[in-house]
């Protein structure tokens, strides 16, 4: 299978625009016969069902919460990125562009990371006519912030709730477009397979988790924006319903599966301490920028922080990279910690958490300054913890946040079956190895609000019609096959809960193929994985029905899937043998412990095809090329 | 207490309620919780638990576990959230309990939300009172440039704090009438303090209002009841900006 990109010809600059042209129209009086199915209700997925509907489209929209205004995006805190350059500090689309190239660490498509970098600005004017509440200089104009890894102001923010509010502005114009009758809003399903006939994408089966009822429903496309799968490691910053199966069903019906080992840990965590633990809460990284990272000097040192002179603390990032500091990258920042922990320098009750300190920013600007900006974290780290971080340094260590992988979609954001279109967090296209900060909400709103629908309609203008209903013999077979999978786990009546298997398999991907991975370790795991499947199988335990509300029932479908995706994971990060972004083979290290790229053999995307439950995934690469940003070794020192 | 161990016994009355059939409060003994663990993460301990008994196990909502996706809440000893201030379920702590304590778990009351299963609710109303014009009407791609609007900084840090609604319901939950007013206030008051929001302002406030009184919700009688159990703090001062708008909208406005 050849990948084809679909990248239009021409300079960068130009490519959005021409395309947009090049892309055939749906005639407007016709648009309201065509049905699409959105599946999520992120920032992409609801930008998307919203403005979808707003040109007329029929479209059907699903979530697994309660309501759309759930969603995962609402926990983003920093803020989000454009090109507006209203500080005046050098700032450009060009600038945008290249940064996020090079924070990708070269292992994303050129012309999509332009394409998001133009897109940018318009992203914040329709955020503030929406409603946006984003802070303010005192004249009234928006003000922006630098945020982790940049070295411009180009990060607009509203509190530390930058992604509830987006998200909210999202849901607003979405919930306009409900009461219009433009969007049924379908909340309380879980997808559970895709249905594809000839070849195209034209339904999919959902689980009603109140009534555990299976349903059919059809549609001329279907949109998946159904996030990414940090929760493979169990213990993420994602939220307890983030998942991958519904990814996981459509790489089984024939999508492929891109860079599925590029995974984002985010350095500035709250440690872990105890294993009832139900997920990780991230502080956000904006404390970087007035708090500063260090260790004791002495492997060990037991001393409580305050008592630790300056001369005998460690202050690694400044050390190791004096013209970035504290804000190095996040994978940069994150595999120091890891470096000075597994040395024995961490702090904290397990030794896992290093030191991120204001008492330098407290003394400069003041109490109130600093909790003007960061109020609300440092309540939650305290509440949290049970520690004042205006007394005492706040403890972190990195965790999983984001994943950079996800399903191959070309320049139109289409997956490889003709139909099915991936957006936002789930799909693989624009961050590369590694997501810059105040990107991933810049990344869901351009594919929902202006991507996606212009692209929907050049595929559309030119698909076969009618599309088949829910009638064709295609759904019956889907339904089935949910029905198989749900009576299988249901009938095992073993001994282990779901979440135990769940959190044994975190642990694996974690210790193995989380921020430092070699061969021998990814081999390990590999087989840790299989053994862990078959205790899956043979001693789930899943009490009550499937014909009702049952969430470990929710769980365990979605333990299967991941069970899955972490050997896919595993078996992606073997076969890249280089270090690049998130993905550090220790392998492939410089002399002082840098990430070694091999552009010569890896500068590609990896996508795995699936063969067959039990078969090897069949490898497939699309080069990358680079015709504007030049290649070099990324350094932040 | 039994602190310097890290671990409490404590007993849950927790209601169980199976859809289409009448509730119940079950005890359930919970020896050995370790303080540190949050609420919800002792319901999860009991689930492991219950789980391993082959028993059947709460159903209790709850997602970004971070206090902001408004998804979890539970009535814990008669009080929304539990009994500390400014906090959602998900943040309390169990170190915020003593050894021996019997705690009382059980879903939101109020007649627009229905119970589903045990702790689970159905507050789609919310989703509807938002619907019915708790937005400002603008497309894709119809925006003028960002900073054309200026919007006075102690405006917009007053339509910030009214927008940090996490809509958990808690404040109909703790209201005598099961208004759901402050969520109502909270909305009209972010969006019409805005200049982006004045067009419609008229118009929202009435239809919110109408929405709200079909909807199965009560009327504001001024309990402040809302006020102490909202975890985001979100002031009664906006239902003052909304009766303003709305007697405003009724008597002098086109909109009807």
């Amino acid at each position: 299978m050849e990948l084809a990109g679909h990248i239009p010809a021409g300079p960068i600059t130009e490519k959005w625009e021409r395309h947009r042209f090049e892309l055939k129209l749906v005639n407007p009086a016709n648009k309201r016969k065509y049905e699409i199915i959105v599946v999520g209700t992120g920032l992409a997925g609801g930008a998307a069902s919203a403005s979808l509907a707003e040109l007329g489209y029929s479209v059907k929209t699903f979530c697994i919460q309660d309501s759309p205004r759930r969603a995962h995006s609402i926990a983003a805190q920093g803020g989000i990125n454009a090109a507006k350059n209203y500080p005046n500090d050098g700032d450009s689309i060009w600038r945008l562009f290249y940064d996020t190239v090079k924070g990708g660490d070269y292992r994303a498509r050129e012309a999509n990371v332009y394409r998001l970098a133009q897109i940018s600005n318009h992203i914040i004017d329709h955020c503030v006519a929406q409603g946006v509440p984003f802070a303010r200089e005192y004249g009234g104009l928006l003000a922006n912030r630098s945020f982790g890894g940049a070295q411009v102001s180009r990060t607009f923010y509203a509190r530390g709730q930058t992604g509830q509010q987006l998200l909210l502005g999202a849901y607003r114009a979405l919930s306009r477009q409900v009461a219009a009758g433009k969007v049924l809003m379908l909340p309380h399903r879980e997808m559970t397979d895709l249905v594809v006939v000839d070849g195209r994408a034209r339904g999919i089966v959902v689980r009603d988790t109140v009534t555990g009822i299976l349903e059919k429903h059809a549609a001329d496309a279907v949109v998946l924006a159904t996030g990414g799968y940090g929760n493979v490691f169990f213990l993420s910053t994602n939220a307890m319903s983030s998942n991958v199966s519904a990814a996981f069903q459509a790489y089984r019906k024939g999508a492929l599966f891109a860079n599925p080992c590029f995974t984002q840990i985010h350095p500035t965590c709250i440690p872990r301490h105890g294993d009832y633990q139900s997920k990780l809460t991230l502080m956000s990284e904006s404390l970087r920028n007035d708090g500063r990272v260090w260790v004791p000097k002495e492997a060990g040192d037991r001393r409580p922080p305050n008592e630790i002179p300056e001369g005998e603390r460690d202050y690694y990032l400044e050390r190791r990279y004096p013209s970035f500091g504290n804000l190095v990258p996040r994978d940069v920042a994150s595999r120091a910690a890891k470096a000075v922990c597994d040395a024995g320098y961490g702090v904290g009750p397990t030794g896992y958490a290093v030191y991120l300190d204001f008492e330098d920013a407290i003394k400069r600007d003041g109490r109130l300054a600093i909790q003007k900006k960061y109020g609300n974290l440092f309540d939650m780290y305290r509440n949290i913890v049970d520690e004042d971080p205006y007394l005492t340094p706040m403890m972190i260590y990195p965790a999983s946040h984001y994943t950079m992988g996800g399903l191959w979609v070309d320049y139109n954001l289409m997956s490889t079956i003709p139909g099915l279109f991936v957006i936002g967090e789930a799909n693989f296209s624009d961050h590369g190895a590694n997501r810059l900060g105040a990107s991933a909400l810049m990344q869901g709103l351009a594919d929902g609000y202006f991507i996606i629908p212009y692209t929907i309609g050049g595929y559309l203008a030119a698909s076969p019609r009618p599309a088949p209903d829910t009638d064709h013999p295609a759904f019956e077979e889907a339904v089935k096959d949910s029905m198989d999978r749900i009576r299988r786990l249901m009938e095992i009546r073993g001994k282990r809960s779901p979440d135990s298997i769940h959190r044994e398999l975190g642990d694996i991907v974690w210790e193995y193929c989380g921020m430092a991975r070699n061969e021998a370790g990814l081999s390990k795991a590999a087989g840790m994985i299989q053994s862990l499947r078959r205790e899956f199988r043979e001693n789930l335990n899943v009490p009550g029905s499937d014909q009702d509300m049952n969430q470990n029932l929710q769980k365990a479908l979605r333990a299967a899937d991941f069970l899955d995706l972490a050997e896919l994971m595993v078996l992606d990060a073997l076969e890249r043998k280089e270090s690049c972004g998130g993905h550090f083979r220790e392998e492939h290290q410089t002399e002082d412990g840098e990430a070694r790229r091999d552009d010569e053999n890896f500068c590609h995307v990896t996508a795995w095809e699936h063969t067959g439950d039990g078969n090897p995934p069949e490898k497939h690469v699309e080069p990358l090329v680079f015709e504007n940003v030049k290649l070099a070794q990324r350094s932040y020192k | 207490m039994s602190t310097e161990t890290g671990k409490i016994n404590i007993t849950l009355e927790v209601w169980r309620q199976k859809i289409g059939e009448k509730g119940r409060f079950e005890t359930i003994q919970v020896p050995g919780v370790e303080i540190h663990m949050s609420f919800l993460e002792m319901l999860d301990v009991v689930n492991e638990r219950l789980t391993a008994d082959g028993r059947e196990t709460i159903e209790f909502d709850s997602d970004c576990r971070e206090g902001i996706c408004g998804t979890c809440g539970a009535v814990v000893n008669g009080v929304p959230h539990g009994p500390e201030k400014a906090m959602t379920l998900c943040q309390l702590h169990m170190r915020k309990f003593k050894d021996g304590d019997v705690i009382v778990v059980e879903p939101w009351r109020a007649r627009a939300f229905k119970v589903l299963k045990d702790l689970v609710m159905d507050r789609g109303a919310l989703d509807r009172l938002i619907e019915a014009g708790g937005y400002i009407s603008t497309n894709a791609g119809s925006a003028p440039e960002a900073n054309n609007i200026p919007v006075p900084q102690p405006v917009a840090d007053d339509a910030m704090d009214a927008a940090a609604c996490i809509g958990c319901g808690a404040c109909v939950a703790a209201c005598p009438n099961a208004s759901a007013m402050l969520f109502v206030a909270a909305n009209v008051s972010h969006l019409s303090l805005l200049p982006q929001g004045r067009p419609e302002a008229a118009k929202r406030v009435l239809d919110m209002q109408r929405a709200m009184d079909s909807l199965g919700f009560g009327n504001c009688s001024n309990e402040r009841e809302c006020e102490a159990a909202c975890p985001k703090e979100i002031k009664i001062t906006h239902i003052a900006r909304l009766n303003r708008q709305f007697f405003k909208a009724a008597l002098s406005s086109r909109e009807k």
